[in-house]
């Protein structure tokens, strides 16, 4: 516990005197400041000052000062904005103007559709149908002809406009009963192997047979005589080995009992009438447009 | 204070705690009020009969309470470990989501866990241990307030565990870096200001005509930290009897706030606090003289000056005004010099003993550590610069930033610290092993080289995706894509921590054979009589 100053002494090693200050035995050199270090440290504040003077810097009494440049980054943003729309706007234009059969029959604006179709779907839809549109479970594969609420031009670009099970007033709607509350275990058992049946798929013959007529009167309604589907009322095809929630047979006999039904938002609400153009026609061009 | 006026307070707090948890409106509230009640009846009872306490709190025979720092080593050790255990297992969520176990095991509970365990339970034990011996050697002068110190050790870690505790609960205010509820906030706010009463009362009694370099450091840690912290957690509660609260700011302020706060944290936490670290543990390890008194004071008062005004850059293209963000930026920019002057005086201090860097492991991992720190204190004004931003914002590139800092400046300069301290408080003449501290610094410098590649690789590809435009102007990826890219990258991020984890773990080991007394192939306690402590 040194309580008094030294005397500046002479550094052997380097030869640099010391400030006579000693603290716990450390001492300290009295050293310059690195010549380097400081005019990178001016250079820094002179570039500063000149970058405030450029650029919106002090906050005055009702607004900041402009700089000379006069630069905004929400103008910047709205200029790159209008100069992509603008690149964009021969195609984007006659896309709003036109209706889909015209726009699908132009193979110039069918492929700009198609691109920009692409992007917004990697936007907004890759979430629940996935990036390649392959669907995931409960959420449908778009690559297919399996089209649950149809695959005409018209019926996309309705199911994108208005969605699935939401709360707009035009959202397409079909709810299938829960036949737990109708059918015995073993009725609903019997009937998942008929649904095997209709895709051609492994079963039990002695079961599927047994629910011929349980089928025919409970699930033909919707589903078809012999599980063709209807895309009027929402009802899967059921003939294709395309699944939903799943091909086994446990799966199929919970979704016969309590079945599950996806919900998709009405996008026509968010999205541009434009956009849901591009993406129906995207949507459409991905292997099973009707 | 008096026996009857120590148990009567425990009395009423175990009480008062006692109270609000029966009322508690939420879980982590109800968790940490019955942990206060235990813990006051615990002192209550310990109080009443054991005659002497179970921590041995009295001064060392040459005066200085040391005791409080031996305890705070320790500490310090052990939320190293636990700290980036915790960062391993979200590095392996992150690439593995299965790993997530909801909902007290998730990313979004665990990450908080993760970065408070390391800034604030390692980094700050290790801030309040090394500032308590720095000040006491520097001034010549016990620590101010007699057992006040150890109310600020004990309280820092009470503290730790609220937090910790409250994020698995769910107990959390969702600002980063600031987590802890209303009243852990409070808790803080009276175990750091008891902290800076110590620690200025320490100073006021020094016996040395100046204060040291170091000190200075340590204060404008420990002043701005209390500033933020109080400024930043400005909120009301919903309830007394719950944990949730609201933030008296909205919007673009309450952003501003934040981030004035969480780049501060940075600024003064990470920064000028293990720059006070640095000013005193490398001198004594090269035992060389600082190198410029000149530089210590004007790189000390520039980057007190300059760094407070940089936090806008993390808003830049945001709701934020432009005014602020040009503010943010060149401000960064000033800051990139003197930064570096805390490098130069560290690594110019070896200057007549570079010799050491090949003879001395813990000489070596504090040079890394400064020249990790000269190397994220360049990047940072580099990223600020808004066209760099717009590319690294939001991408893994700003995560392999923060941990080339965090792991190779404030890790690597805390084990240097760790080192030099242990052998000294415990009376040793030398650690267990110096081969184990250099294999320590190989697994530490390998981890973080691996981690701060790999995210430079994966941030940048990721910015990059995410602005991908054909030339028509359209996006090509969508985010999942981008996510899936990553895999591969948060793979071996996670080895990379594992590698960092490793080392910390020797150096556990390392340190708990020193303070036993051993020395690598010898026969084990060598000096059974050097040592009154313990």
């Amino acid at each position: 516990m040194s309580v008094h100053d030294h005397k500046p002494e002479i550094d052997a090693a380097t030869g640099v005197g010391t400030t006579g200050h000693e603290w716990d035995g450390v001492k300290e050199l009295n050293n310059p400041l690195p010549r380097w270090w400081l005019s990178i440290f001016y250079i820094s504040i002179i570039w500063a000052v000149g970058y405030m003077i450029a650029y919106p810097a002090w906050p005055m009494v009702s607004e900041a000062t402009r700089g000379v440049l006069g630069y905004s980054s929400r103008a910047e943003l709205a200029e790159e904005m209008q100069v992509a729309a603008k690149a964009q706007s021969q195609w984007r234009d006659q896309i709003r103007d036109l209706d889909l059969t015209e726009i699908s029959a132009s193979p110039e604006l069918a492929r700009f559709a198609t691109r920009a179709g692409k992007a917004a779907f990697a936007v907004n839809c890759s979430q629940c149908h996935g990036s390649g549109a392959q669907g995931a479970i409960g959420y449908p594969n778009l690559n297919d002809d399996d089209w649950i609420w149809g695959g005409a031009l018209e019926e996309i670009h309705d199911t994108i406009r208005y969605g699935v099970r939401n709360d707009s007033d035009d959202a397409r709607y079909s709810e299938m009963p829960a036949f737990s509350e109708m059918l015995e275990p073993k009725e609903i058992k019997s009937v998942a192997q008929y649904v095997l049946s209709l895709s051609g798929l492994d079963h039990d013959p002695n079961q599927a047979s047994q629910a011929v007529e349980i089928f025919a009167d409970n699930c033909a309604d919707c589903h078809g005589e012999k599980g063709e589907g209807d895309v009027e009322m929402g009802a899967p095809k059921l003939a294709d080995a395309i699944w939903l929630f799943r091909g086994d047979s446990d799966s199929i006999i919970r979704q016969i009992s309590t079945p599950s039904h996806g919900v998709m938002p009405a996008w026509g609400e968010k999205l541009s009438p434009t956009t849901i153009k591009e993406l129906t026609i995207y949507v459409h061009s991905l292997g099973g447009g009707q | 204070m008096a026996v009857a006026a120590r148990l009567s307070t425990y009395g009423v707090i175990a009480l008062i705690a006692l109270y609000a948890a029966t009322f508690a409106r939420d879980v982590p509230y109800a968790a940490h009020m019955s942990l206060a009640a235990t813990l006051a009846i615990l002192a209550f009872l310990l109080e009443m009969f054991r005659d002497r306490p179970i921590i041995d709190m009295s001064d060392d025979p040459d005066g200085y309470q040391m005791n409080v720092v031996r305890f705070g080593v320790i500490m310090t050790a052990l939320w190293s470990v636990v700290g980036l255990l915790v960062g391993v297992i979200v590095a392996a969520q992150l690439a593995y989501p299965e790993l997530n176990i909801a909902p007290y095991l998730t990313f979004g509970r665990l990450r908080p866990l993760h970065t408070s365990a390391v800034i604030f339970a390692f980094g700050g034990t290790a801030l309040i241990t090394t500032s308590f011996y720095v000040v006491q050697r520097t001034s010549g002068a016990r620590l101010w307030g007699k057992n006040l110190c150890w109310f600020v050790m004990l309280g820092y870690q009470l503290f730790i565990v609220l937090a910790a505790t409250g994020y698995v609960l769910g107990g959390t205010q969702s600002r980063e870096y600031a987590e802890p509820e209303w009243y852990v906030d409070l808790w803080l706010t009276l175990v750091w200001l008891a902290y800076l009463a110590v620690f200025l009362g320490t100073l006021i009694k020094r016996r040395q005509p100046h204060i040291y370099v170091a000190n200075w450091f340590y204060l404008a840690f420990i002043v701005t930290i209390a500033m933020l912290h109080v400024v930043n957690n400005l909120a009301v509660p919903v309830s007394v009897f719950g944990s949730k609260s609201y933030s008296a700011f909205s919007g673009v302020q309450d952003a501003l706030t934040q981030w004035w706060y969480g780049h501060n944290a940075v600024g003064f936490f990470l920064t000028a606090g293990f720059l006070g670290m640095m000013y005193y543990f490398v001198p004594k390890q090269a035992n060389r003289p600082v190198f410029s008194y000149r530089l210590s004071i004007v790189h000390f008062w520039a980057l007190i000056f300059l760094y407070i005004w940089a936090g806008p850059h993390h808003l830049h293209y945001t709701a934020l005004p432009d005014w602020a963000q040009t503010l943010g930026m060149t401000f960064s920019i000033m800051l990139w010099m003197p930064s570096w002057g805390g490098m130069i005086n560290g690594l110019m201090t070896l200057s007549g003993a570079w010799d050491k860097l090949r003879t001395d492991p813990v000489i070596k991992m504090m040079v890394a550590s400064i020249a990790f720190y000269g190397m994220s204190t360049f990047e940072g004004p580099v990223m600020s610069i808004k066209a760099v931003n717009s590319l690294s914002h939001y991408t893994d590139w700003t995560i392999g930033h923060v941990h080339s800092g965090a792991l190779g400046w404030v890790g690597m300069i805390s084990f240097g610290a760790l080192y030099y301290l242990t052998p000294v408080l415990w009376g040793r003449k030398q650690l267990y092993s110096l081969p184990l501290v250099n294999a320590h610094f190989w697994l530490a410098t390998i981890g973080i080289v691996i981690y701060a590649a790999v995210m430079w690789v994966s941030g940048i590809m990721q910015g990059l995706m995410w602005r991908e435009a054909d030339e028509l102007g359209l996006l090509v990826y969508s985010f999942a894509e981008s996510v899936e890219a990553m895999h591969p990258f948060y793979v071996l991020r996670m080895f990379g921590g594992v590698l960092y984890l490793l080392g910390a773990l020797v150096m556990v080991y390392n340190l708990a054979r020193t303070i036993r007394g051993d020395v690598r192939g010898t026969t084990s306690a060598q000096s059974p009589t050097a040592v009154p402590a313990e």
